[in-house]
């Protein structure tokens, strides 16, 4: 077949080029495209880790610690290398080079070495010809402790270093402290004097885990040419072939990480853990490929979920309602590690400030050790529980004031410019949120209007679209997209944003259609694997759409150009009349001269050969104060929220019934919008998840045996199913954002943080009682609603 | 130990050797390559190893796969038409309810099991028909809203995406 009748085939295919010459505005992006992989995930196609296996693997399986924190005195493996079918054993000393997500806080080991800091914690691991003789090895590893105290309290642990969990980095410091930061930005303690309403509170925030779907796993083999090949379900494959190197001292160039479909991470899967390493040692060390999958009840020991706070705030503001000061002081319990926790210790503070403009600020946050699982990022990593106990504390304002919660929210919105804290802010949306979800949920008729059980919340936010900083210093790009055209049509869009969900894989695919003039269904999307695509830094800090966008765009801008000089020196005219879209190089002065796109792609390989791009994009450096910390929480854009939440309480069981939520997210231009509610859906089903129904909690020394988790399983750790979630409904709000890729800006994370103040403020709407502390379970609501009934009474008797 | 037995999976009669205590979930996964449905929890509380057994939805992780024999076994790879997918599966897709797509096999056996028996779920049917499956990324709107869809263009037997988009302009006109 001659290239012209392959031509005439696609043309036929296409639309009618006309109408196509004449449409405005977009041509694939703000429609509500599928996604590219989305039939291969309904119809049970899409290969996840654990879909994989190849010739010879064996399983591996971890042992972990029984003791929440101990010395280990001795550990025998011979009885469980003896046995059949075991092909190999590990334990601390193998790899006693400590690893952690961020390189001043490497404190981790892939298996214990001398200490264990948590139930849970990884001792040994065993690879063998197949799961059930793995798990029969693990029970004949002979472990000896020396118990140590066992510390459980964060505020109690800070208190007494006697018995640290680690050591102190320094000499004189207190071992129990991963991270301390105080800042202040302008004269809180003046500030707070000239307030006319001072507002106090103690907050308390318990700890959720992530409970993705898929378990973790992960697979090493070591193929012919010595690569060692780690196929893993994580988020951040660039920074697990790093530890991974230097961990197991090999060549980062001989490392490969493939990141097959996940399952869900929210944040669970952003830092290297225990099993990637074991399975990549076993890999070596046997010459076969060796799979590892968590348990369930592994999930959550490995956790890394939200923090738990205690937050104490002090809001000082103006008769009309103007924020002059905000005191902040919070305590993190991070668990046994420290993961993300020095960043988290920041965001506690930093993330707080936007989307208002407050006068002044101080915050004073420490992250504290515990035995307990460790604590990391969870989507809307560390501002999560400070916007529960902010915002909470604004709605106490407006009370004290007489102002409704709108009316001080719009008081105090920031627009664009610095915040108190020297974040440049481009866009801000808010005003507009606000506006919509006050329009939507009918707050004007409802709010302190209906019956007794019967309330409805507001609360705002606003979130990061990644990080101008990463999480090692260095002066290269933070995302980096190629592009390859060629004859048929087709395009290929290489990339290192991690899929995890989101919908990383649509967006970048609906970009090099909107740019290259391609159907949809002509974009292949090759991602996340170290060994075909460009570095990225991965799936975190809601950094996809902004920075990968903006190389995908870079890359396919470059390529468009040429494809449309070639096209304008073959019809004679000036390039900037060529458009490419939906299937057609056109003449924008003269529709009627058009051709297939493929025929447009043969002028330019043509002209210059064979056509590949690459794009690039590096964060702005000068959106932020200059003080030690002032790079964290910095980004290129921020987002907005405002969600209000509509409740039923039954007083006589406390039982907290969530009817609606109704959120508007401000995500500049939405890329996708279907990607977008989807986000703003399962954001605000999370926070409410946490508000209602999720702790994760260990029992004490009073309750059996002390660190042990009290819920490991699906079943008693309760997230949501179809029968217990509200009404969400997703309202998009398009404030552009010039540092974006067509304006557009994050949508995975921000949207969350509203509905746990939202509910609270519901509730006191509803019943008059302020839930300070999470979740807010019938126990805890009936037990606020009798004491106040009883404080009430007393009142009364008084009178 | 392992055992050979004959099981009806998708509509193919199939032997299959596994250890005898093997659930029908490791049979399905590990012995026959059959990766679709999942393993979340392998205790039977989130829902992704969701098949059918007789065309009722049944937890794959917690049914020795001795219960299986004798009776028909469809997974997420054996309800669509040959090459095309089931309206079901497309409702998925045009809908976004699949976002990272683990859970999303289970939800679509549950949610067949109960377009089975009726093509008029009102939203709390399939709410409670779904109710055993766990989908950490939805909040469950996307996939309620796919489940309708895919029932009225079942109903009216009309491709999801026509349907769909006849409710987009529907919506955007009001």
């Amino acid at each position: 077949m001659l290239p012209e009748e392959l031509n005439e085939l696609q043309a036929k295919r296409a639309e009618d080029p006309e109408k196509v010459a004449a449409e405005e505005g977009d041509g694939v992006l703000g429609r509500r495209n599928r996604r590219v992989e989305g039939l291969r995930k309904s119809t049970g196609k899409e290969l996840y880790t654990d879909d994989l296996s190849f010739p010879g693997m064996l399983h591996c399986r971890i042992l972990r610690s029984t003791e929440a924190h101990a010395r280990i005195l001795s550990i025998d493996t011979s009885k469980a290398e003896a046995l059949d079918g075991v092909h190999d054993v590990l334990t601390g000393r193998d790899m006693p080079i400590p690893y952690g997500i961020i390189p001043w806080t490497r404190d981790e080991h892939a298996l214990a070495l001398e200490k264990v800091r948590f139930i849970g914690d990884a001792v040994a691991s065993v690879a063998a010809v197949d799961e059930d003789t793995a798990i029969r090895a693990l029970d004949l590893i002979e472990v000896e402790y020396e118990p140590l105290p066992v510390h459980l309290d964060p505020e109690e642990t800070l208190a007494d270093d006697s018995n640290p969990i680690h050591e102190p980095h320094k000499p004189g410091r207190n071992g129990n402290v991963t991270k301390h930061v105080h800042l202040e930005f302008e004269d809180v303690d003046g500030k707070m004097a000239a307030a006319a309403e001072v507002v106090e509170g103690e907050y308390y925030f318990h700890g959720t885990a992530h409970a993705p779907i898929e378990p973790h796993c992960a697979i090493g083999r070591v193929e012919q040419n010595g690569v060692l090949t780690v196929h893993s379900s994580t988020q951040v494959p660039h920074y697990l072939q790093r530890e991974l190197a230097r961990v197991l001292e090999l060549d980062v160039a001989r490392i490969r990480v493939v990141q097959p479909a996940v399952g869900g991470a929210f944040g669970g899967k952003s830092e290297p853990f225990d099993l990637e390493f074991c399975v990549a040692l076993h890999a070596l060390r046997t010459g076969r490929p060796v799979k590892c999958l968590y348990t369930r009840e592994e999930e959550f020991y490995s956790h890394r979920g939200r923090h738990p706070m205690i937050m104490r705030y002090r809001l000082g503001a103006s008769r009309d309602g103007k924020l002059l000061a905000l005191d902040a002081n919070t305590v993190l319990d991070g668990g046994a590690y420290a993961s993300f926790g020095l960043v988290t210790t920041y965001y506690s503070g930093q993330l707080l400030t936007a989307p208002y403009g407050m006068e002044s600020y101080r915050f004073d946050s420490t992250r504290v050790y515990t035995n307990k699982a460790p604590c990391g990022p969870k989507r809307g990593h560390g501002a999560v529980q400070p916007r529960f106990a902010f915002e909470i504390t604004v709605d106490k304002m407006a009370e004290a004031l007489e102002l409704d919660p709108f009316e001080i929210r719009r008081r105090n919105f920031l627009g664009t410019g610095k915040t108190v804290n020297e974040f440049t802010v481009k866009s801000n949306g808010f005003l507009r949120c606000l506006e919509s979800v006050e329009k939507a949920s009918g707050w004007r008729e409802k709010f302190r209007r209906m019956p007794y059980g019967r309330g409805i919340g507001l609360a705002g936010s606003s979130y990061i679209s990644g990080t101008n900083y990463p999480i090692y210093p260095n002066p290269m790009p933070q995302a980096a997209v190629q592009v390859q055209v060629e004859r048929s049509g087709r395009v290929t869009v290489l990339h290192g944003a991690s899929e995890i969900g989101q919908g990383s894989d649509t967006t970048m695919a609906c970009i090099a259609a909107e740019e290259l003039g391609v159907p949809l269904d002509y974009v292949r999307v090759v991602s996340a694997d170290t060994d075909l695509v460009p570095v990225d830094l991965g799936a975190y800090s809601s950094r996809e759409t902004l920075m990968v966008g903006n190389a995908c765009l870079s890359a396919c801008r470059q390529l468009g150009d040429t494809v449309k000089q070639a096209v304008a020196a073959g019809w004679e005219v000036d390039p900037g009349r060529v458009r490419l879209r939906r299937g057609w190089a056109v003449d924008t002065g003269d529709p009627e001269r058009h051709m297939p796109i493929a025929e447009a792609f043969q002028a330019a390989e043509a002209e210059h050969g064979t056509l590949g791009s690459v794009g690039h994009y590096n964060t702005p450096k000068d959106t932020h104060g200059d003080y030690r910390g002032g790079t964290i929480g910095a980004s290129p854009a921020y987002s907005s929220t405002a969600h209000v939440a509509e409740v039923e309480v039954d007083p006589d069981t406390g039982f907290v019934e969530v009817k609606t939520i109704w959120v508007a997210h401000d995500c500049g231009h939405a890329l996708n919008p279907t990607l977008v509610e989807g986000q703003i859906e399962g954001s605000a089903y999370m926070g409410f998840a946490e508000a209602i129904l999720e702790e994760q909690t260990f029992k004490d020394s009073g309750h059996g045996k002390a660190g042990l988790h009290d819920a490991p399983s699906l079943l008693d750790y309760r997230i949501p199913t179809s029968l217990d979630c509200p009404d969400f409904v997703a309202l998009i709000v398009e404030e552009n954002d010039p540092e974006g890729p067509y304006g557009a800006k994050e949508a995975g994370e921000g949207p969350l943080h509203p509905s746990l103040p939202a509910i609270a403020n519901a509730i006191y709407d509803a019943v008059g009682v302020r839930m300070d502390r999470l979740p807010f379970t019938p126990p805890r609501v009936w037990r606020a609603i009798r004491e106040k009934r009883a404080a009430e009474m007393g009142e009364a008797e008084v009178a | 130990m392992k055992d050979i037995l004959t099981l009806n999976v998708n509509g193919d009669e199939v032997e299959v050797g596994v250890p005898t205590h093997w659930t029908l979930l490791e049979t399905l996964r590990y012995g026959l390559g059959l990766t679709g449905s999942k393993q979340g929890c392998d205790k039977g509380d989130c829902g992704a190893c969701t098949v059918l057994v007789d065309g009722e939805a049944h937890l794959s992780c917690i049914m020795p796969v001795y219960e299986a024999v004798g009776h028909e076994v469809t997974t997420v790879e054996g309800i669509a038409d040959g090459p095309r997918p089931h309206p079901l599966q497309d409702a998925f897709d045009l809908c976004g309810a699949a976002q990272c797509g683990f859970c999303t096999p289970g939800i679509l056996a549950s949610a067949y099991g109960l377009l089975s028996h009726t093509l008029e779920p009102s939203r709390g049917e399939i709410q409670e028909a779904l109710s055993g499956n766990l989908c950490r990324c939805t909040g469950y709107t996307k996939i309620l809203d796919a489940v309708e869809l895919a029932a009225r263009a079942l109903r009216e037997n009309r491709p999801a995406d026509e349907v769909l988009e006849e409710l987009r302009e529907t919506a955007d006109a009001t």
